[in-house]
């Protein structure tokens, strides 16, 4: 399929001597891991049906530093930020999007302490918006009435409270939304978090993605909702532990919506 | 005779007041071995979120078995201490029952005692069903055996004991009363109290002289108020401060978002200096104003006097529930990590140097640290940051800062930390990305199939 989407960078926009609405924020799994591509072009290809004037920051753009602060290395992380905040602020950014609830937090609450002042939303909240605006539709279309459960982001959900939005967005799919046992505030970690993704476990009796895959079963969904590149990561690969892969996909919420309108 | 009692009981009371007020002055010393922290911020909702955690228990009733009991044992204790001033006024002058004046208000009062004293009791059978016969996760970890096992049960039996000796007294009480024995009657032959549960108990005491009643009304009043001097006393040396702590440690608490972590200052001006094309690479470093002088400051934390003073007052609010373990993804999933055990290692690493304080006048080098003497780097390195602990304490306490401290240590001060995370923070440092992919590729995505 030859890709037919639109993604303007901050320096071509800057030669036109234009603003974007909005900055899109890619993220490193976004721009290189190949399962999380795919949640970055399902964006983008929702940015180009609700007529968002968006950039990005393409190879300007660098690791936000999140696992490096999870991990303790607070100067590593600080610059990152700091190469981060000049190029963002140099482009005058006023408001960021962002498809990992990691760039997310770490963008929203920590890069301010350090000079980085923006309107930052995860792409949940913006869709969300794009709705309320009229600026986009969704309609059931293949979810309608299927069994999804959505697994909470801990840097989403429990991290900055946001609950709902991914969730309007599941109900405007029409899909019969079922809840895990530990959902929300109680929503149990895919694992990945903390600098886990980049490092093999400690000792245990399972892993954590495993454990919290068995969880999403418990609820027999068609498809685990994830809102989070490493979430969909670790629940992709705990799905393949329990080998149900044939009958329980993992997707994130811009690719649902965005197949959903057959994008 | 009579005298002798008061003096006795004066004395008791300012034995018991006086090594309590000494406990929590030590107390006190120890939280300020840490580091300063500024958390006086937003007090309005600061003071809000004391009023629903701490004093209104909204945490708790989530889980609404253990919550339910608790709050049924917490209203017990805090209302049936209304009684106790009572009985401290009783013990100072030799009265009986001063505040039986009031007439209905005071028996429906000693009535609503009795009745709570009951569920406080049937409340800590539960507790004590719970934690020794139930097979409930977080009572079965390793961490909760030997002392901190007991201790949990020794404070159950104990309360299990105070109710008994108040009803037991408001029995003998209400049966002398009923005798029209001197000193218990009222001159007005009304009953001084109410009492809906001791009333049961009269059978027992059926057939006791008025002077074996005295001594068992007598003895119960004393073990009562010595129990609960005793029990005030016990409260630091368990894990039973939370019921004073969880006030001051909700208040100071973390208010802004969970995942939200602090930006190390000193970090930040070594940063700008690096970024600063002009600073002269050569300079001497700046003199160092006031405070700042001395060592250069170390990054994270190895020990306690590396964390800050609201993460010691975490320790020592601390009371072993377990809520946050239970819920740990990575205790969960059997690794070594337990966050009660991290707030449990840290107060006993601040209590043995608080002892040594005791001893020599001040903190002499032990050759010990709270890392690796006390929690080790398996457990520092199982985090997955998810802030569950955070969430899932009923009294605000943050495991997590302290995790991510020593992880700070570890990284910066000793470059220890696991070879496969050195390899994706080399990443970062090299070409902006956890995996080695140039970073001139970003873009390639919005071209490529």
């Amino acid at each position: 399929m030859a890709e037919n989407i639109k993604v303007p960078t901050m320096a071509e926009y800057m030669a036109e001597g234009k603003q974007p609405e909005v900055l899109f924020w890619v993220g490193c799994s976004g721009s290189f891991d190949d399962r999380a591509k795919k949640i970055t072009k399902a964006f983008v290809r929702l940015l180009n049906k609700a007529n968002v004037d968006f950039a990005v920051l393409g190879t300007e753009e660098s690791c936000t530093g999140d696992p490096a602060k999870r991990a303790g290395n607070e100067f590593l992380y600080q610059m990152q930020a700091a190469g981060n905040i000049e190029v963002l602020n140099g482009y005058e950014i006023k408001k960021i999007v962002t498809t990992c609830p990691h760039c997310f937090n770490i963008i929203k609450n920590e890069y301010p302490g350090l000079g980085g002042n923006y309107e930052v939303m995860h792409h949940t909240t913006f869709l969300k918006s794009l709705l309320e605006e009229g600026r986009l539709t969704v309609e059931g279309g293949k979810f309608k009435g299927k069994r999804i459960t959505f697994h909470d982001p801990c840097y989403l959900g429990r991290g900055n409270d946001i609950y709902e939005a991914p969730r309007d967005l599941l109900r405007k799919l029409e899909v019969e939304l079922v809840e895990m046992k530990r959902c929300k505030k109680d929503a149990m970690c895919c694992g990945a978090g903390g600098a886990q993704m980049f490092k093999e476990p400690e000792p245990g009796k399972e892993d954590v993605n495993v454990a919290r895959t068995e969880q999403a079963i418990d609820v027999k969904p068609e498809v685990i909702a994830a809102g989070c590149p490493f979430c969909n990561t670790m629940m992709t690969d705990g799905v393949k532990a329990k080998n149900r892969e044939d009958n329980i996909a993992v997707m994130d919420i811009a690719e649902m919506i965005a197949s959903a309108e057959d994008l | 005779m009579q005298i002798l009692a008061q003096v006795a009981f004066i004395l008791a009371l300012a034995i018991g007041i006086g090594i309590f007020i000494r406990n929590i002055r030590r107390m006190i010393r120890n939280i300020k071995v840490g580091r300063e922290i500024d958390r006086t911020d937003n007090p309005s909702k600061r003071w809000g979120k004391m009023a629903k955690i701490a004093l209104g228990q909204y945490k708790m009733v989530r889980r609404p078995v253990s919550g339910i009991v608790h709050v049924i044992v917490y209203v017990g204790f805090i209302i049936i201490n209304i009684e106790v001033l009572e009985i401290i006024i009783d013990g100072i002058f030799g009265t009986h029952r001063i505040f039986s004046f009031a007439g209905t208000p005071y028996r429906f009062l000693i009535g609503a005692f009795e009745i709570l004293a009951l569920l406080v009791l049937v409340g800590v059978i539960i507790f004590w069903i719970r934690r020794n016969v139930l097979n409930i996760y977080r009572f079965k970890a390793r961490e909760l055996t030997k002392w901190p096992k007991n201790d949990a049960n020794y404070i159950l039996y104990f309360e299990m004991v105070l109710m008994s000796l108040f009803l037991i007294m408001n029995a003998a009480d209400y049966q002398l009363q009923l005798n029209l024995a001197p000193h218990y009657a009222m001159a007005n032959g009304e009953i001084a109290g109410a009492f809906p549960v001791s009333g049961f108990l009269l059978p027992l005491l059926d057939g006791f002289s008025d002077s074996t009643l005295v001594l068992i009304e007598r003895t119960a009043w004393w073990l009562h108020i010595l129990g609960i001097l005793f029990f005030l006393n016990y409260l630091y040396y368990s894990k039973h401060l939370h019921i004073l702590l969880a006030f001051p440690n909700v208040y100071y608490s973390k208010i802004k978002p969970k995942a939200e972590f602090d930006n190390i200052d000193a970090v930040t001006k070594e940063v700008q200096l690096m970024m600063d094309p002009d600073a002269d690479p050569f300079a001497a470093p700046a003199e160092p104003e006031g405070e700042e002088a001395g060592e250069p400051e170390k990054f994270g934390a190895s020990d306690v006097f590396d964390l800050n003073r609201v993460q010691l007052l975490n320790a020592y609010t601390c009371t072993e529930c377990g809520r946050c373990t239970d819920q740990c993804p990575a205790n969960n999933t059997g690794k070594l990590l337990s966050p009660r055990k991290i707030m449990m290692d840290t107060r006993d690493r601040l209590e043995a140097v608080g002892e040594n304080i005791n001893k020599n006048g001040k903190f002499v080098d032990d050759g010990k640290q709270l890392l690796d003497d006390h929690i080790q780097r398996e457990e520092i390195w199982a985090c997955t940051t998810c802030q569950m602990c955070i969430e899932a304490c009923p009294v605000g306490i943050d495991p997590l800062s302290i995790i991510v401290e020593m992880r700070r240590y570890l990284m910066m001060e000793q470059s220890a930390g696991p070879a496969d995370l050195n390899n994706a923070l080399g990443n970062i440092e090299n070409n902006g990305a956890p995996w080695p992919y140039n970073q001139m590729d970003r873009l390639n995505w919005a071209t490529e199939n």
